[in-house]
C-alpha cells in the first residue's frame, strides 16, 4: 500500500492542505506535492492503462520521464489530456482523471487485447486485416482508431492565454541542479550575461535527495546548504537571471533556444499567460540537464508497483510518500542501495536488494547492509506476481534461465538499470553521442558538437549529462565548462574554486539488459521496454528476426519510443536488445535522432499572443471606420480588408452589388481604392529602370501623363498591372495592384541592388501615405466642381492625365483615369485627411446620387469592359500575348524583365490559350473556374479541353451572364459556340465574343 | 534558425527578418541569348553539399540585399558581403579556404 | 514468401513467431543487372515493383546508401490525394491515389491506406474561385471532388472555427477518397514484395560514381564496388544533383529543409484531412491519435534535416486559428526533411542526357502520395523508353517554358 508517511517531504507544506479529484474521488494532499505524490499518498498506485493491450499501469517515475501516469486534466475550457501526474503541481481543486479505459480504469474492456497479446505482437497491423478490403475502412480502422489514442479531445475554446518572449544572452544554463548553479556562478562571476532555467519548481536536482542519503558533503557542509549559498550568489549578480518551471525544450541552429515557462498550471486562479514560449539566443548552453535512471527488462516489469529505484526515493524524500510497505531493490549498479537505505530510515520494510552484479557494490552496499536490508548479489526477477498491484517477485539467478528460488512478498519494486545522461539538447542541432563502456550508456562526444554560426562548438555539456556520474567529478565540470562558456562569449572568467567533496565513490555497475540473462520467450514476452506503447523485449527481437535492422528500422516497426515520453526510458534498453540480436556492439546500432520538445508543450504557447481578431495584423485604409459604420461586407485582401460591398438592411450582397453597379454606372460611385499601391521611383535612371521593369515603355511619358503599364516577371509571366504616372522631369509614381504593392517594390529594390546597382534611382513605397478615392460615374465631375478648387473639366484634366492641386481645401492629385469605363476620377489626399475628403464626396455627391461602391462592382465594371484583372485573367502561367496586350509590349526596346523568357518556345506557341469574351446562348452565368471541351480523350484517358474560364459575372448593365476566358485560337473563332460543363451537371453553351462587352468606342469615359 | 550579419546596417539580424533570394552571382541572361544559356540563368542552380553563395534581403531591416557565403550542410556561415559584387571578396574565400580546403563552387575555389 | 494473413498471425502466435522470415533479404550486390535503381525510398522502391510486375524486369537492384525508406518516404504527413489542376498532375496523382486504394492486397502488406477525404479550405473569395476551377478540371479528368459550402465544411470537420475572425472559411474543394497511409508500411510492403520477385534491396551501398561509354551509361561504382547495369534510374530526392553531376549534367533542383509535426496522441476527433492554405497549415489525425501538422519549407538550401523553428511557430498559429481546441494539445515531436524543388515545383521524370540513365525527383513537399503512380509511370519509361504519365515532367520543360504550374491549387506543401 502506497501512503503518506508521518515524517518526511521536503517539497511539502504541511500546513497548507489542498483538496483534488481522481476519476470523481474527492482525495487531499499538500501544497508542494505533485499529482503523482498525492495519488501516491492516497494509495492510488494504478493510474491508467497501457496504449495496445489496456495493461494495467502504475507510476513508474517521478519526473519528466514518466510514462505512465497521463492524465485528463482540468474541465470546460481548461481541459487538457495527456498531463503528466508527475510534472503537475498540485492545487485546490484539481481534477483529474485517468485515460485510455473503458468503462474505468478498474475495468477496462479494452484490456482483452492483453489476452491477445500473444498474436499482437511488433508488425502485426501490418499483416493483419489485409481482407477483404472495405472492411479495413469501415470496421478495422474506426475500431483501432477508438481503442488508441490515450485522451480525450478537448472540447471547448482554451481559457487562456499564452505569450512568447525574446531574450539575447552570452550563457545560458539548462537545468538548475548543481552542476547548472555552479556553471552559472563560474559564468556569471566574468560578468557574462547568464540565464540559468529549470524545468522543475525547485534548485538542485538530483543530489538534494542522493546526497543526503549517501552521506556526501560540499565544502564540508550538507549539500543543501551549498545550492542555497550558491543560489543565493547568483540572485545578487545583476548579469545573471534565474527561472524555475522553465524547461529548454530545443536547441537549434545558431544558439537558438526554444524555453517553456509554466507560469500558472500549478496555480490556475492567478492572472497572466498559462505559458511563455522564450526564443532565446545565447553564445554558449551549458546543458545541465542531469541523467535519467533505465528500467530493467524482467517478466512482469509493467505492474503497478514496479517503479524506478531513484523515483522511489524522490517520494519518500521529497514528498514523504512511500509507494509500499515492502520494497524490494533490483539493480546492477550502486545508487539503487539508496533506495534501500531511504526506506528503511523512514521505517520502511526492505526485503531484500537484488544485485545483479556477481561481486555486488561498493560502500554503499555495506551502508545499506550495516542497516540490516539483506543483499543478494548475482540475483535477479525471474517474474514479478500480481496484476494491477505488485504482490511479489520470483527470483532467480541472473546467470540463468529464469528457475525460480524463492518468492518474497512485496508491494512494490524499486529497480536500477543504470542511469543515462540526458543528451537530446545537446544532440538536436547535431552533437554527436559515444559510447561509455563503463557506464553502458551515451554521453556527448565533445569531439563533435554541435556547431554554430562561427562554426563552432556552442553546446557543453556539464555534470551527469556530460556523463561526470560523481558529484565530484560533476562540479569540476560544470565549473570549467561554466568559465569557458563565459570565455568562449567574449567574458574574462576568473577562476572559482570548486570545493571540497566528500561522497562514496562507487562500484562498477554492469550493464543487465535483460533480467535473467537467459530469458525465455515466455519472459522475454512480458518483460517491457516501452510501457506506454506496450513494446516488449520478444517485439525488438522480432523486428530484427525479420530484418527490421536499422535501429530506424526497428523503432518504426515496434513503435518503441515513439510515445509521449519519446522513448527517455525505454530507447537505450530497447537498443541493447537490438544489437543483442543482431550480435553486434550498441555503438555500432546507433541511436535513433533525437527531435525537439524535450517534453512535449502546448500548441497554445507556440501559437502565443495571435489568435482571434489579432491573429494577424489588419492594415486598414483611413475610411476603414467609416465602411464599417455603413454596413461593409468585408473581404480580405493580402492584409488589407476591403469593402466586398454594402448591403443595405434587408438587401443582399448580390443585390447590393448589382445596385452599386448601376449607381455608378447610372449616378456617381465612390470606391476606397487606398490599398492600391503606390511607389514613387526617382532619379536620374528612372526612366531607364522603368522601361525594364515595365513591359511599356515608361521614359518616354510625358510629365503630366498618365500610362497603364504592366510589369512580368523574369520568367516571362504577367505579375502585376497598374497606372504609371510622371510627376516630374526625374520622377514616376507607380500604382500597383492591392496586394502588389509590397512584393512589386521588392522586386524593384532587388534588380536595383542587385543587378543595376550603378543605376542611380531611388524607390519609396508611399502606400499608406495617401487615401485614393475612384470618383466614378457620369456625376463624377459635377461632385468635384461642388467641391471646388482644383479644374477638373475636359479641358484641364484630359482622360490620362494627373494634375496637382485642391479639392474642398484639401491638397489633392486627381489622376483622370478610368477601370470602369466610366467619367473617373481616382484623387489621392494625404492619409490623414481621407475620411475628410471621403465624407466630404459623400455629403456633397448626395444630390447627384453618390453611393459608394465595393470590390464586387468593381470587378463586374472592368469585365463588363473586358479590362483584365491580375489573379483572374492571370494565375502565374499567363502571359501578357495571351490576353492580347500586344500593344502594351513595346516594340523599340530591346529588353524588358520577361522578354527574353517569352520567346522560349512554349510562350510563342501559336495553340497557347487566348482571350476572349463569353457570352451564354442562354444569358446565364457562366460557372467560375469552368473549361470548354474538346473532342475526345487525351493519353491518360482524361477529356481534352479547349479553354476556360477566367472571370464570370451576373452584368446589371446588360442584364444577363458575361464572362472572359482564355480559349484555344480563340480571337479566331468569334461567333463560335463551345461547351462548358458544369459541376452541377449542366452543360453551358456560351458564344466566342469581343471581350469588350459595354460601351465598345470609350464614349462614356471620353466626356 | 539563422543569424547573419548585416554588411550594411551592422545588425546581426535574426532568419526572420531576412529574406532569402536563392543562389549569388547569377549573371542575367536577356534577349538574344541562347535558349540553354536562359535556362541556365533562371533554373539551373548551384545546390551543394556544403560551401554556397547566397543572396539574402535584411527585408525587415534596412532592406537591403547582401551575399553571404554558407555551408549548407552545417550552416556555419562564413562571411558576409555586399550585393554590389560579381565576386566573393578574397578576405572570403581565404577564411572558407582555411575552413574547408580544397572548396569550389562554381568558378571560384 | 509467406504471405501474412489472419491465419499466419495465428500459427505464429501458438509457436512464438518463430517461423516469420525477413521481409526482404539481405543479399550481396551481383557484378551486374539489367536495371539498377538508386535510391530505396518509396518511389524507388515502386519503380523496382512496377519494372517486375508490368514488364517483368526483375533482374533488378535497388541501392540505398542509408536504410529503406530512410527518407522523405518516412518522414512525410503520408497525405494521399489527386485535387490537383493541371492534367499531367491530375493524371499521375490520380494514378497514384487509385494504387493506393489496393495496395494493401497488391503487396500483401497493409499500408493502412484510408480514404478518409481530403478537404481544401477556402477562406478568400480567390481561393474559392481557384478551387472551383480545381473541381472543373477535375471533373473532366476523372478526379472526383467537389466544392462544398461551410456549413457542409463543419459537419464533416466538427472541430473547424468556420466562423473566425479574420479568415472565415468560406467553403471547401472535398475529395472524399482522398486519405492517408502509413508511410513507412508503403516502403516496407514494396521492398518485401521487389525482394519476393528475386530484386536486389542493398542497404548501405552508396553510389559513388556514375559509369559511361560514350553517352550511354554502363554502371555505378559504390562502395561495395563496381556494378554494371543497362539502365539505370536516379530517385534519390534532395541527392538528385550530385548524382547528375556525376553522371555529368546538371539538374534543375534546390534542396530545402520541410518540417513536419505531431501532437500528443488523443481519441478521435477528426476523420478527414484539412488543408488550409491561406493561413498555412495542415492537419489531420494518425491511427494512434497524433494530430499530423505541416506546413511550408525553409526558403533557404539546407541539408541538415533541421528546420528553422518560425515555421513551426506560422504552422500552429494558423491551425491554433483554424481548430482552437487544438491549444491545449501539446507538440510531442517535431522534424524535418530534405526536398527536392525545381523552378515550378513540379516533380521531374525524364530521361537524362545519358542513354539508359533516367529521372525521377524534384517532387518538393508533395511526393508520397504520388508513390504508386510515380513508380507505375517511372517503370513504363525506364522499360520503353516513354510514358504517357510521365511525358509533361520532362527535364527539358525549364528550357521551353512549359512549366507544370500548380500554385494556382495549392499555395502551401503538403
Amino acid at each position: 500500500m502506497s501512503t503518506r508517511l508521518a515524517k518526511g517531504g521536503r517539497f511539502l507544506d504541511k500546513g497548507k492542505p489542498v483538496t483534488f479529484t481522481f476519476n470523481g474521488k474527492r482525495l487531499k494532499g499538500y501544497e508542494g506535492d505533485t499529482l503523482a505524490s498525492a495519488l501516491l499518498a492516497n494509495g492510488q498506485v494504478m493510474v491508467g492503462r497501457s496504449f495496445k493491450y489496456h495493461r494495467p499501469r502504475g507510476i513508474v517515475a517521478s519526473g519528466a520521464e514518466e510514462p505512465n501516469a497521463l492524465m485528463n486534466h482540468g474541465a470546460g475550457g481548461t481541459f487538457e489530456p495527456n498531463q503528466r501526474a508527475t510534472t503537475t503541481e498540485l492545487y485546490d481543486g484539481l481534477q483529474a482523471g485517468s485515460q485510455n479505459h473503458w468503462p474505468n480504469l478498474e475495468f477496462d474492456v479494452g484490456a482483452i487485447n492483453a489476452g491477445f497479446s500473444r498474436f499482437l505482437t511488433a508488425g502485426f497491423y501490418y499483416k493483419m486485416f489485409i481482407h477483404p478490403r472495405p472492411l479495413w475502412k469501415h470496421v478495422y480502422e474506426p475500431f483501432i482508431r477508438q481503442s488508441a489514442g490515450l485522451g480525450k479531445a478537448p472540447k471547448e475554446q482554451d481559457a487562456d492565454t499564452y505569450e512568447h518572449f525574446n531574450v539575447n544572452v552570452d550563457v545560458l544554463v539548462i537545468g538548475g541542479g548543481i552542476a547548472g548553479l555552479q556553471a552559472a556562478l563560474a559564468a556569471g562571476k566574468s560578468g557574462a550575461k547568464v540565464l540559468v532555467i529549470e524545468q522543475t519548481a525547485h534548485w538542485g536536482g538530483r543530489a538534494m535527495v542522493d546526497e543526503p542519503l549517501a552521506e556526501g558533503r560540499i565544502g564540508g557542509a550538507p549539500v543543501d546548504k551549498f545550492v542555497e549559498e550558491t543560489r543565493a550568489a547568483l540572485e545578487k549578480m545583476p548579469n545573471v537571471s534565474m527561472r524555475l518551471r522553465l524547461m529548454g525544450a530545443g536547441v537549434y541552429d545558431h544558439g537558438y533556444v526554444l524555453g517553456y515557462e509554466r507560469l500558472t498550471d500549478h496555480a490556475p486562479t492567478a492572472a497572466g499567460p498559462r505559458h511563455r514560449l522564450w526564443r532565446i539566443r545565447a553564445k554558449r548552453i551549458v546543458t545541465a540537464t542531469g541523467a535519467i535512471e533505465r528500467p530493467l527488462s524482467f517478466a512482469g516489469n509493467d505492474v503497478p508497483g514496479v517503479m524506478l529505484a531513484s523515483a522511489v526515493r524522490d517520494y519518500v524524500v521529497n514528498f514523504g510518500v512511500s509507494v509500499g510497505d515492502r520494497v524490494v531493490v533490483v539493480t546492477n549498479n550502486d545508487s539503487a542501495y539508496l533506495t534501500a537505505i531511504a526506506m528503511k530510515k523512514a521505517g520502511l520494510e526492505v526485503p531484500c536488494i537484488l544485485d545483479a552484479r556477481p561481486e555486488g557494490g561498493g560502500a554503499l552496499m555495506q551502508a545499506a547492509q550495516d542497516l540490516g536490508i539483506p543483499v543478494e548479489t548475482g540475483k535477479a526477477i525471474a517474474k514479478v506476481k500480481g496484476t494491477r498491484r505488485v504482490t511479489g517477485v520470483a527470483i532467480c539467478v541472473q546467470a540463468g534461465e529464469g528457475a525460480v528460488l524463492k518468492e518474497i512478498a512485496c508491494d512494490a519494486v524499486a529497480m536500477s538499470g543504470g542511469w543515462s545522461p540526458v543528451v537530446h539538447l545537446w544532440s538536436h542541432c547535431g552533437g554527436k553521442l559515444t559510447w561509455d563502456t563503463g557506464h553502458a550508456h551515451f554521453r556527448p562526444d565533445v569531439d563533435n558538437p554541435p556547431r554554430d554560426d562561427a562554426g563552432e562548438a556552442f553546446v557543453i555539456p556539464v555534470g551527469t549529462a556530460n556523463g561526470a556520474m560523481h558529484i565530484a567529478l560533476a562540479l569540476e565540470d560544470a565549473e570549467m565548462s561554466g568559465r569557458a562558456a563565459a570565455k568562449a562569449a567574449g567574458h574574462k572568467p576568473k577562476p572559482v574554486a570548486t570545493p571540497d567533496v566528500t561522497s562514496p565513490q562507487e562500484a562498477a555497475m554492469e550493464p543487465v539488459w535483460l533480467m535473467p540473462q537467459g530469458a525465455p520467450y515466455e519472459l522475454r514476452m512480458k518483460a517491457w521496454l516501452d510501457f506506454q506503447n506496450d513494446v516488449k523485449v520478444s517485439d525488438v527481437q522480432l523486428a530484427a528476426q525479420e530484418g527490421f535492422e536499422s535501429v530506424e528500422h526497428a523503432k518504426r516497426y515496434t513503435t518503441l519510443g515513439m510515445a509521449t515520453d519519446q522513448g527517455k526510458l525505454s530507447n537505450i534498453n530497447g537498443l541493447a536488445i537490438l544489437s543483442d540480436a543482431l550480435g553486434q556492439p550498441i555503438p555500432q546500432t546507433g541511436t535513433t535522432t533525437f527531435r525537439p520538445p524535450y517534453t512535449p508543450i502546448s500548441m497554445g504557447a507556440i501559437a502565443g499572443e495571435a489568435r482571434g481578431a489579432v491573429f494577424q495584423p489588419i492594415r486598414r485604409t483611413p475610411m476603414q471606420a467609416w465602411h464599417d459604420a455603413h454596413g461593409a461586407d468585408w473581404e480580405p485582401v493580402g492584409h488589407w480588408r476591403r469593402p466586398y460591398a454594402y448591403p443595405r438592411s434587408s438587401e443582399s450582397v448580390h443585390d447590393a452589388v448589382m445596385r452599386e453597379v448601376k449607381n455608378t454606372r447610372q449616378a456617381l460611385g465612390l470606391l476606397d481604392a487606398s490599398t492600391l499601391g503606390k511607389i514613387i521611383v526617382k532619379g536620374p535612371d528612372a526612366g531607364r529602370f522603368l522601361d525594364m521593369m515595365y513591359t511599356n515603355m515608361m521614359s518616354t511619358l510625358k510629365v503630366g501623363k498618365c500610362r497603364y503599364g504592366l510589369m512580368c516577371s523574369e520568367n516571362g509571366f504577367l505579375t502585376d498591372d497598374g497606372v504609371v504616372a510622371r510627376i516630374d522631369e526625374d520622377t514616376w509614381l507607380c500604382h500597383t495592384t492591392s496586394g502588389g504593392a509590397d512584393s512589386v517594390h521588392g522586386h524593384m529594390e532587388e534588380w536595383l541592388q542587385t543587378e543595376w546597382w550603378d543605376w542611380k534611382v531611388y524607390t519609396a513605397n508611399v502606400t499608406e501615405q495617401y487615401a485614393q478615392i475612384a470618383v466614378v460615374g457620369p456625376n463624377a465631375r459635377k461632385v468635384l466642381e461642388k467641391l471646388g478648387g482644383m479644374d477638373v473639366s475636359k479641358e484641364a484634366l484630359g482622360f490620362m492625365e494627373w494634375k496637382e492641386g485642391e479639392i474642398a481645401g484639401i491638397p489633392a492629385r486627381a489622376f483622370r483615369i478610368s477601370f470602369s469605363g466610366e467619367l473617373s476620377y481616382e484623387i489621392a489626399v494625404p492619409a490623414s485627411q481621407g475620411l475628410a475628403f471621403w465624407e466630404a464626396l459623400m455629403e456633397a455627391g448626395a444630390e447627384f446620387g453618390a453611393m459608394p461602391y465595393g470590390t464586387e462592382a468593381l470587378h463586374i465594371m472592368r469585365a463588363e469592359k473586358g479590362f483584365i484583372m491580375i489573379g483572374d485573367e492571370t494565375d502565374g502561367t499567363v502571359i501578357p500575348q495571351d490576353l492580347g496586350l500586344h500593344w502594351a509590349l513595346s516594340k523599340k526596346k530591346d529588353d524588358y524583365l520577361g522578354k527574353r523568357a517569352q520567346e522560349r518556345s512554349h510562350m510563342a506557341d501559336p495553340t497557347r490559350w487566348k482571350l476572349v469574351g463569353l457570352e451564354t446562348v442562354d444569358g446565364a452565368v457562366l460557372p467560375d473556374g469552368a473549361y470548354a471541351v474538346a473532342e475526345g480523350t487525351n493519353a491518360n484517358g482524361q477529356r481534352n479541353v479547349q479553354g476556360r474560364v477566367t472571370s464570370t459575372y451576373h452584368s446589371p448593365t446588360l442584364d444577363r451572364g458575361i464572362a472572359m476566358g482564355l480559349v484555344l485560337h480563340g480571337p479566331d473563332r468569334m461567333g463560335e459556340v463551345i461547351e462548358f460543363p458544369g459541376v452541377d451537371g449542366k452543360t453551358y453553351k456560351a458564344k466566342i465574343v469581343d471581350p469588350v462587352f459595354y460601351d465598345k468606342d470609350g464614349e462614356k469615359q471620353n466626356v | 534558425m539563422l543569424i547573419l550579419h548585416c554588411p550594411y546596417c551592422g545588425v546581426d539580424a535574426d532568419e526572420t527578418e531576412l529574406h532569402a533570394g536563392g543562389e549569388a552571382h547569377v549573371k542575367r541572361y536577356g534577349p538574344g541569348s541562347s535558349d540553354a544559356e536562359f535556362e541556365s540563368y533562371l533554373f539551373v542552380r548551384e545546390n551543394p553539399k556544403g560551401v554556397h553563395f547566397e543572396r539574402w534581403r535584411h527585408a525587415n531591416g534596412c532592406g537591403k540585399w547582401f551575399h553571404a557565403a554558407r555551408c549548407t550542410s552545417t550552416l556555419e556561415v562564413f562571411g558576409t558581403y555586399s550585393a554590389q559584387t560579381t565576386e566573393p571578396p578574397q578576405e572570403i574565400k581565404d577564411k572558407i579556404s582555411a575552413k574547408r580546403p580544397g572548396w569550389s563552387w562554381r568558378e571560384f575555389a | 514468401m509467406k504471405r501474412y494473413s489472419a491465419f499466419a498471425i495465428a500459427r505464429e502466435g501458438l509457436r512464438q513467431h518463430t517461423g516469420w522470415e525477413r521481409a526482404w533479404a539481405s543479399p550481396e550486390p551481383k557484378s551486374s543487372y539489367d536495371v539498377i535503381i538508386v535510391g530505396a525510398g518509396g518511389h524507388g522502391l515502386a519503380t523496382a515493383y512496377y519494372l517486375g510486375k508490368n514488364f517483368g524486369i526483375t533482374n533488378v537492384a535497388i541501392l540505398e546508401k542509408g536504410w529503406l525508406g530512410g527518407g522523405n518516404t518516412g518522414r512525410n504527413t503520408t497525405i494521399i490525394r489527386s485535387n490537383y489542376l493541371q492534367d499531367s498532375s491530375a493524371a499521375i496523382y490520380e494514378k497514384a491515389r487509385s494504387l493506393y486504394e489496393t495496395m494493401s492486397q497488391d503487396l500483401n502488406y497493409n499500408v493502412m491506406f484510408s480514404p478518409r477525404g481530403v478537404m481544401m479550405l477556402a477562406q478568400t473569395q480567390h481561393e474559392i474561385r481557384g478551387y472551383q476551377r480545381t473541381a472543373h478540371a477535375n471533373a473532366l479528368q476523372g478526379v472526383s471532388t467537389e466544392f462544398i459550402g461551410p456549413e457542409q465544411v463543419k459537419k464533416l470537420v466538427p472541430i473547424i472555427n468556420i466562423d473566425g475572425p479574420r479568415y472565415p472559411v468560406l467553403g471547401a474543394l472535398w475529395q472524399p477518397r482522398g486519405g492517408t497511409a502509413r508511410h513507412d508500411a508503403v516502403a516496407w510492403g514494396y521492398a518485401r514484395a521487389c525482394s519476393d520477385m528475386g530484386m536486389h534491396v542493398i542497404q548501405k551501398c552508396e553510389v559513388t560514381g556514375i559509369r559511361r561509354e560514350g553517352d550511354k551509361v554502363v554502371g555505378v561504382d559504390t562502395n561495395r564496388g563496381a556494378i554494371d547495369c543497362n539502365k539505370l534510374g536516379v530517385v534519390v530526392a534532395g541527392h538528385s544533383g550530385q548524382l547528375a553531376d556525376m553522371a555529368g549534367f546538371r539538374l534543375p533542383l534546390e534542396s530545402v529543409a520541410l518540417q513536419a509535426l505531431v501532437s500528443e496522441p488523443i481519441k478521435p476527433c477528426m476523420d478527414v484531412v484539412v488543408m488550409a492554405n491561406t493561413v498555412h497549415g495542415y492537419m489531420s489525425q494518425s491511427d494512434k491519435g497524433e494530430m499530423v501538422i505541416g506546413g511550408g519549407t525553409d526558403s533557404f538550401n539546407n541539408f541538415t534535416q533541421r528546420g528553422s523553428f518560425h515555421h513551426i511557430e506560422e504552422t500552429v498559429r494558423a491551425l491554433v486559428e483554424t481548430f482552437p481546441m487544438i491549444s491545449r494539445l501539446k507538440m510531442l515531436r517535431q522534424w524535418g526533411g530534405i526536398v527536392d524543388v525545381t523552378g515550378d515545383r513540379s516533380p521531374i521524370l525524364s530521361k537524362t542526357p545519358v542513354d539508359g540513365m533516367f529521372v525521377n525527383c524534384g517532387w518538393g513537399t508533395g511526393g508520397f502520395k504520388a508513390i504508386p503512380g510515380s513508380g507505375w509511370g517511372f517503370a513504363e519509361l525506364i522499360a520503353k523508353g516513354d510514358s504517357p504519365l510521365c511525358d509533361e515532367f520532362s527535364m527539358f520543360r525549364f528550357r521551353e517554358g512549359k512549366f507544370i504550374d500548380e500554385s494556382v491549387a495549392a499555395g502551401v506543401a503538403h
